[in-house]
């Protein structure tokens, strides 16, 4: 296309043949060209006319000045078509005659490339002039060069000669005066150009205003300060002072006879009594009976355990809401109790406690060595429990792991009462669910040698405040927590334990080894109380020997005078002393406490005890060793009041002096002080009475468990020759009875029985609210006994008189 | 002696917990009590006459505080007042 001499053509196989330039035959790739006469072509178009192939070239062809033309095969349609012609001679000799030349050229280099392999030097050849060829590009130059079109105008001025270098005068001339001196192109608005604008774009953005300002706190850092203050006292002497001034004497003087006055006032009356509302409370208690006394709440089984067993104790625990705690022992036949400590015993004795929230499942399981005919929570810290056992030792628990698990008992219920839903088998469940009742077991258990050599009958701790020590002097308890136990068997024996601190900070290196060496205790008992375990010796042993009857009397239940309980600590660890008193008879008996030398002297703490036999005698008597004692006491007294022995022994919780008996088919009241007899005396009854408890909100209320399985209400107040109200529990003996007060509203009262079961009743309100002037009214009653009592003993003592006189006559 | 047989005399009425004799500032002189029952008794019922003399002489001055008695559930305390001491007895009124 850039070359004006090439005009592609487009040859058919006609034409191919016409002018012998077929494709692939004549005309190649590599010989391309093809001379074709000028002559041949117009015939050509002469006889084909339009058709012709050469037809778009006919004025080319016409006017070419040779002879031949050139057509070239394109084979790789570089101008468009299989074929061109060219146009011109000069063209057609530089396409037919350069590829020669370069060929040449090649071959040339060929040789010399090959001469020059022999020969390093090329020979220099000075280049020769050649002609130069027009190829057509001085056309080209000759358009692009730039050349004037236009012929320049000349001009030509003159002036005369004379004119040149004369001086001039330049004047001023302001162009504005003279008209038309200059011509101004003023511009001018042209509307043309004016656009008005009728819209635009604008942006607009608010802000509020803003002000920047800054302040610079100072920063107040929290710091700690404390205060400590102790009141103002005066001195020893300035109080001296102080009592002898004469300003005190005058004060007391103007002052005494004031208070005076105050103090008889409020002898004389309370002001302050509101008989309206004392009227109202009255009115309430002695309103309608209700329906049941006892009304049955839950009771407690288990099979595994309490099979073919009687349950001989029952304890509310002190502090848990809904935790109680059952002993179990083997039913025996009275004969058998008799000779209890000749059996030995295979079935695996435990106590289990129950919660109210899980009836099925024990809560925990604590292991005895063997039955424990007896047990006591520990007031101050509940986690230690110690019980009697069937072979005269006594055991101790610590429950403190799982105090934890006793607390959420609830909560487990809960849970397991959700997945029980989904089981049908009861079994699987006591199977699946046997292993969540952990077994505890015991971590103290006192020496064989020393201990009671028939069954513990009865275990009380003893109250906080007071320490017995091996001197047989009590001692205050410093710091506040029940540590002594105290026990009594048949074997005539009372015995005080001591338990040291269950957290003893260390121990002398050689208890410890000797610990090791001798216990391997499993790894979950906890370690409280290690090294006593097996070889724990009680602190002070008395020994109830009869003078004339024999060693079988032994006493069963022990009642001390300062039972209530305080929350103290022990601190020493006593040493072990056996320490007989000597040989007294066994009436009731008080502990009263001398002084130690360190601490105060509880004076006012009696040692007096009462203790109730196997042969259903009272005894009364005092422990406390005296230095100058003779041998006959004269406060130490027997009652036989019961045929059988004696199963309750209890003082009231509201008096500290009344005492509860009962054995075989009776009971009776006793008041300490009171030697005659007791103030009352119930009268036999058609069944035995087997258990008994004080109620512990009213004071003139108790229970008794019969054999028949009721339970007799007594209320002092409104009958005193029978049972204001009985209930049947169930069908074997009731073996042991235990209240609590688990709420204000809720009060309980646990029943067990022969056959292993424990039922929880609830108390009704009548029964647990005491009335206004309850307790002045019974006191008022045991005082009237006790001075018809004493009449009646005057006036027997007056008929003796009369009759040793009418004798004499 | 004196002081001591009228304090005894006090003390022996009937249903009389304690007795105590207390300074112008609070301070205990004579006591039946333990020591930091007293003290507090002391502190507390001495700003207590402070401030019942004070309403009865802002209302009257010619008016001055010649007892108090505070009666609770469980007793009742009577306080005499005077320029240096104060005198207070705890009683339980017999019901």
């Amino acid at each position: 296309i850039g070359h004006p001499e090439i005009f592609p053509l487009v040859f058919t196989t006609k034409t191919q043949e016409i002018f012998h330039c077929r494709v692939d035959e004549e005309v190649t790739e590599e010989n391309s060209f093809k001379l074709i006469k000028k002559e041949d072509i117009i015939q050509d178009l002469k006889t084909r006319a339009a058709i012709s192939d050469f037809h778009p070239v006919k004025k080319v062809v016409l006017e070419y000045p040779g002879e031949e033309l050139l057509v070239v095969f394109d084979a790789k349609f570089q101008y468009g078509q299989n074929f061109y012609l060219v146009a011109s001679e000069e063209a057609k000799d530089n396409f037919l005659k350069p590829p020669e030349t370069t060929e040449e050229k090649e071959e040339e280099k060929e040789d010399e490339e090959n001469r020059e392999a022999t020969l390093e030097v090329h020979p220099y050849k000075p280049p020769v002039h050649k002609p130069w060829v027009s190829l057509g590009s001085e056309k080209e130059v000759e358009e692009e060069s730039v050349r004037e079109t236009v012929t320049k105008i000349k001009y030509m001025i003159s002036r005369v000669r004379r004119k040149f270098g004369a001086p001039i005068t330049f004047t001023d001339r302001n162009a504005s005066h003279v008209k038309d001196s200059y011509v101004e192109c003023t511009s001018y608005q042209d509307k043309t150009f004016s656009i008005k604008m009728l819209e635009k774009d604008v942006g607009v953005q608010m802000i509020p205003k803003i002000r920047e300002a800054s302040t610079q706190t100072k920063w107040t850092y929290p710091k700690n300060a404390a205060t400590q203050y102790f009141p103002r006292q005066l001195s020893n002497e300035e109080k001296e002072d102080s009592l002898l001034s004469e300003k005190l004497k005058e004060f007391l003087t103007s002052v005494h006879l004031r208070m005076e006055i105050a103090l008889q006032q409020n002898e004389i009356m309370n002001a302050f009594f509101d008989d309206w509302k004392a009227l109202a409370e009255d009115e309430s208690s002695s309103g309608g009976k209700p329906d049941v006394y006892l009304k049955a709440y839950q009771s407690f089984t288990d099979l595994q355990y309490l099979k073919d067993r009687t349950i001989s104790c029952v304890c509310w625990h002190p502090t848990i809401y809904g935790i109680i705690a059952v002993s179990a022992r083997e039913q025996l036949s009275y004969e058998e109790q008799v000779n209890l400590s000749d059996k030995s015993f295979l079935q695996q004795s435990v106590i289990l406690f129950w919660s109210f929230f899980d009836p099925i499942h024990p809560q925990l399981m604590l292991e005895c060595p063997e039955d424990v005919y007896c047990f006591q929570f520990n007031p101050s810290d509940p986690n230690i429990i110690a019980g009697g056992c069937l072979n005269g030792q006594v055991v101790l628990w610590d429950i403190s792991q799982h105090e934890e698990k006793l607390q959420n008992a609830k909560t487990a219920a809960d849970g397991m009462k959700m997945t029980a839903v989904n089981m049908v088998n009861a079994s699987i469940l006591n199977i699946l669910y046997s292993t969540e009742s952990p077994l505890v077991r015991y971590c103290t258990v006192s020496s064989m040698q020393y201990s009671h050599k028939k069954t513990v009958t009865d275990i009380h701790w003893l109250p906080g405040y007071s320490e017995e020590h091996q001197m047989g002097a009590t001692f205050e308890n410093r710091a506040e927590v029940c540590m002594q136990l105290v026990t009594c068997s048949p074997d005539c024996s009372i015995l005080f334990w001591d338990i040291p601190t269950t957290k003893l900070p260390e121990q002398p290196s050689s208890v410890k080894v000797k610990e090791e060496e001798i216990f391997n205790m499993p790894p979950d008992v906890p370690d409280t109380l290690k090294h006593l375990d097996l070889c724990w010796k009680p602190l002070i042993k008395i020994n109830l020997s009869e003078s004339d009857i024999n060693s079988e009397d032994g006493p069963i239940r022990i009642s001390l005078r300062e039972l209530h309980y305080h929350y103290k600590t022990s601190e020493k660890v006593q040493s072990l002393n056996t320490l007989e008193v000597p040989a007294k008879d066994s009436p009731y008996t008080d502990m009263s406490a001398p002084s130690s030398k360190n601490l105060k002297v509880l004076e006012n703490i009696s040692t007096a005890f009462f203790v109730g036999t196997e042969d259903g005698e009272i005894v009364y008597s005092d422990w406390k060793m005296e230095i100058d004692s003779d041998s006959a006491k004269p406060h130490t007294q027997k009652y036989t009041i019961h045929t059988e022995t004696i199963n309750t022994l209890q003082r009231s919780p509201f008096f500290k002096d009344i005492i509860l008996s009962i054995g075989g088919q009776n009971f009776a009241i006793w008041k300490e002080g009171v030697t005659n007899g007791p103030i009352l005396q119930s009268s036999s009854s058609a069944g035995r009475y087997t258990a008994g408890q004080w109620s512990l909100t009213r004071p003139g209320v108790f229970f008794i468990g019969r054999d028949d399985g009721n339970i007799d209400i007594w209320d002092l107040l409104k009958k005193t020759h029978e049972p204001s109200h009985f209930q049947n529990i169930s069908e074997s003996l009731i073996t042991f009875i235990s209240p609590c007060v688990a709420s204000p509203k809720q009060h309980f009262l646990a029943v067990s029985d022969d056959l292993g079961v424990v039922h929880v009743l609830e108390i009704c309100q009548t029964l647990s609210h005491a009335s206004r002037n309850e307790h002045a009214n019974v006191l008022d009653y045991f005082e009237r006994e006790v001075k018809y009592l004493k009449y009646c003993e005057q006036e027997f003592q007056e008929y003796q008189e009369f009759q040793a006189k009418t004798e004499l006559k | 002696a004196e002081v001591e047989e009228t304090l005894k005399r006090i003390q022996a009425h009937k249903g009389v917990i304690a007795t105590m004799v207390i300074n112008a500032e609070g301070i205990p002189i004579r006591t039946t009590l333990d020591n930091s029952t007293t003290v507090q008794y002391g502190s507390l019922l001495h700003q207590l006459t402070m401030k019942a003399r004070s309403t009865v002489r802002d209302i009257d001055p010619q008016n001055d505080l010649t007892f108090l008695r505070i009666r609770s559930k469980k007793h009742e305390i009577m306080i005499a007042p005077d320029k240096e001491y104060l005198l207070i007895v705890i009683q339980n009124p017999c019901e």
